[in-house]
């Protein structure tokens, strides 16, 4: 028989202020097996952890139930006690009678009630835990980047420092992401490429990483410390030994109209082409759905006029199986659709532009060569209009229920940079709030408003309507001074909102990493570890994560680095000795449990069995511990009820849902 | 059964919650203060799919009045596929259940993400206001559980 001890917390007045604490030690002292109740202020702290080992040896407890916050929250802190104590930290159960039950319920008999019943339900499975002993894996000294934007090659770098291998793989021609995209960044002004290529120079220069561009993540099996990735080098047709980077390919490329996802659509490129000049690597890709040669046969243009016969019509996706420790998500962001924004007529008008086009407008390299202009008419503009929360903050459907954090601060540098370099141009700001939390924010904003002049007005823009003079009228309300606005502009920017780039949700499925309802990447916890996805051995970098500027996303690079590189530092990791294991005696080999099985953790064994003083040779089913990973599939497909769980058995959860239907 | 006054029905509602996103979803719901009736009592499980249907059976047993399973939302599954097993599983129990007159109402597979604290709540309170338009149930109880 088990000698349990049951420990109560009252987490200050967390727990204690809707939860009779002393009734439920009480209550549990009744319970068969029960030794020893009793409740502390405090049980994750020193004193009461102290308690907890005292009583252990004292009681001599077999088993402990922590009736306590999340098992999420202090399983971990409560296991190393137990350990501490000479019992086997697998002993331990924990009541969630925080967050499932104090927090929630306002009636205090209602919640001791509850508390008591969960205490019983943990005690009652504590009385079947046996002792577990987590087994040993091996880390792979190796960390997979999947981004290369800014915080995919910042998390590259801070890893490949600290001596590890890193392998970057970024699904665009080139590294350089988002940022490689705008002109200036805030507060400072900085020129963004000037901060950006020296970067993505000493990312592709360092010995430790090797980048994959025009690649992608194909497949992830394994587990943390070895994981086992397939990368899709994607046909680039350029063979990247043998290109100079010289250029003359995209030059005599007779296919010159295609739109350049680099200039958001705003510019032309070639069909054999490099994204944008400083691209790393300097190797152009042929795009084969626009390649003449591709389409029709003929043509050939480029592998004629290449000197170094770099081109190769003829390559094929290559499949790169590589294997990895830890894998850094870094897949970044892009701004949303705006086809459910009617209002705003961006389909309407060429005048009506993106934020993030007109950081390619205003950019020297950019389809306008960085003179601000009408796309419909190449005009300089006299009025400007920005519109902000641009399908950030809204509740209806068509946008996203969240703040993109970013826009209110690139508002306010368009404006400024506007308004310095072409002073006689107005620039109105409508806004719902101007959010600027962040270091030398608020400062830059009012340096806006009042060194700049640009109007900034509190309300919101129901129309923009191109009109037939090739002006935009804007409709809007000013709230402050409660009016109705109309105003003619000549340019109209949509601060949009910033969602995770689209093939994030296909990746958090490989990694089975969480991912919310926005798309955005869960944390494993959302203070403490904000850099850690739930899922072991995988870590979150930049807005893939939720909505962040460059500042930001560099910190949050480096510490999944950290993360990363704490990891790979390990010689040997603990595995979760919770895995299946089967009865060989109930066994009778019929291969259902492998076949649901996730990881083929299971194999089969003809092995001597003794059934009641019959010896004989079954075919039985062995569960390899190394690989299994826990999920317990196996155990309810099995016909005979071979298959159990350890730590989570058919008896004790058949306990638990007995305590709770008492 | 006993013959007792009549009191105020009290479900027993059972709810199992994977590890990986509908546990961490209540959580989130308790830390948010979302709050939900306290007749819904959570066993943490490590997906969903461990749930054998015969843990669903014994809660009937043992007089509960509902019973629910959450877990990540198909395509998330931390086990990559587990949650499609319980879908299935389920189907076929509950269907079954229903044949004996357990009604549909009365058990529920739900989706609940990590992230969805609100949609946790929101689910505990429409399942248990379910139950209460049920009332008891009657089938499947091993009366000698009954007091």
């Amino acid at each position: 028989m088990q000698r349990i001890g049951v420990f109560v917390c009252h987490c200050g007045s967390n727990i204690s202020a809707t939860v009779d604490v002393e009734k439920v030690a009480q209550m549990s002292l009744l319970e068969p097996g029960v030794v020893h109740a009793e409740d502390y202020q405090y049980m994750c702290s020193e004193a009461g952890q102290a308690r907890i080992t005292e009583a252990v040896k004292e009681k001599k407890l077999t088993g402990i139930v922590v009736c306590s916050c999340s098992p999420r929250m202090h399983e971990t802190t409560f296991r190393n006690a137990a350990e501490r104590a000479g019992i086997n930290p697998y002993m331990v159960e924990i009541a969630n009678i925080r967050e499932h039950c104090s927090w929630i319920h306002k009636n205090i008999e209602e919640g001791t009630e509850k508390a008591i019943i969960l205490a019983r339900a943990a005690i009652a499975k504590v009385t079947l835990n046996a002792p577990l002993k987590p087994g040993e894996s091996r880390v792979t000294k190796r960390a997979l980047v999947i981004g290369g934007g800014i915080a995919g090659i910042q998390t590259a770098l801070d890893i490949a420092e600290a001596g590890y291998e890193v392998d970057i793989v970024e699904k665009t021609p080139s590294i350089g992401g988002r940022m490689s995209q705008l002109d200036k960044t805030f507060p400072t002004l900085d020129c963004s490429a000037c901060i950006l290529t020296p970067k993505m120079v000493e990312a592709s220069a360092h010995d430790k990483i090797n980048i994959y561009t025009y690649s992608e993540v194909d497949q992830v099996s394994g587990f943390v410390g070895d994981f086992t990735v397939d990368i899709r080098k994607k046909a680039r047709s350029i063979n990247m030994d043998k290109c100079t980077g010289c250029g003359v390919c995209s030059e005599k490329c007779p296919s010159k109209k295609i739109s350049s996802e680099f200039n958001r659509g705003l510019g032309k490129r070639s069909a054999v082409y490099t994204p944008f000049a400083q691209a790393i690597p300097n190797v152009p890709v042929i795009d084969r759905e626009n390649c003449i040669k591709f389409k029709t046969g003929k043509c050939g243009i480029c592998e004629k006029v290449c000197q170094a016969g770099a081109v190769d019509y003829t390559q094929e996706d290559e499949i790169i199986t590589e294997k990895y420790g830890a894998i850094v998500v870094a897949t970044g962001f892009d701004t949303i659709k705006l086809d459910d924004f009617d209002e705003y007529a961006y389909n309407q008008s060429k005048d009506v532009i993106t934020s993030l086009e007109l950081e390619r407008v205003m950019n020297a390299a950019g389809p306008t060569k960085g003179h601000l202009e009408r796309l419909s008419d190449g005009k300089a503009p006299k009025n400007m209009v920005f519109i902000q929360c641009v399908g950030s903050r809204d509740v209806t459907c068509r946008g996203k229920v969240y703040c993109s954090k970013i826009c209110c601060m690139y508002t306010a540098k368009h404006a400024m940079l506007i308004r310095d370099k072409y002073p006689d141009v107005n620039v109105t700001v409508f806004y719902i709030d101007v959010r600027t939390p962040g270091k030398n924010f608020d400062e830059f904003y009012r340096r806006a408003v009042e060194e700049y002049g640009v109007n900034y007005v509190k309300g919101q823009v129901g129309k923009v309507a191109p009109q037939a003079n090739g002006q935009l009228l804007v409709q809007a309300v000013d709230l402050l001074d409660n009016k109705q606005i109309l105003m003619e502009a000549d340019m109209v920017v949509l601060a949009t909102a910033i969602e995770p780039e689209a093939g994030v949700r296909k990746i958090a499925t490989m990694l089975t990493a969480s991912i919310d309802t926005n798309n955005f990447l869960t944390e494993a916890h959302p203070k403490l570890r904000p850099v850690e996805s739930p899922t072991a051995g995988v870590f979150l970098s930049g807005v893939c994560q939720g909505p962040k500027d460059i500042p930001e996303t560099v910190a949050q690079a480096g510490s999944a680095a950290v993360k990363a590189i704490g990891l790979l530092a390990k010689e040997k990791l603990m595995t979760n000795p919770c895995t299946a294991k089967s009865d060989e005696l109930l066994c009778n080999g019929c291969s259902t449990c492998a076949n649901v099985c996730p990881y083929g953790a299971i194999t089969y064994e003809d092995r001597e069995v003794n059934d009641h003083g019959i010896r004989e040779v079954r075919r039985i089913a062995v569960v390899n511990n190394a690989l299994c990973q826990g999920c317990g599939a196996c155990t309810v497909t099995c016909p005979s009820g071979a298959m159990d769980l350890q730590g989570f058995s058919n008896r004790q959860i058949i306990a638990e849902v007995d305590a709770i239907c008492r | 059964m006993s013959i007792t006054a009549k009191t105020e029905f009290k479900p027993k509602i059972v709810a199992f919650c994977c590890n990986w996103c509908s546990y961490a979803g209540a959580d989130l719901a308790g830390s948010s203060r979302l709050s939900y009736p306290a007749d819904v009592k959570i066993i943490r499980v490590p997906c969903s799919c461990r749930v054998n249907p015969m843990f669903v059976l014994r809660a009937f047993e043992k007089g509960a009045d509902g019973v629910i399973l959450c877990g990540c939302h198909p395509g998330d599954c931390h086990y990559s596929t587990g949650n499609y097993y319980t879908r299935r599983r389920m189907t076929l129990l509950f269907s079954m259940l229903d044949y004996i007159g357990v009604e549909q109402g009365r058990t529920r597979v739900e989706w609940v993400s990590a992230a969805e604290g609100v949609k946790f709540s929101t689910t505990m309170n429409e399942f248990v206001e379910k139950i209460h338009s049920l009332g008891e149930n009657v089938r499947l109880g091993d009366l000698r559980c009954r007091n």
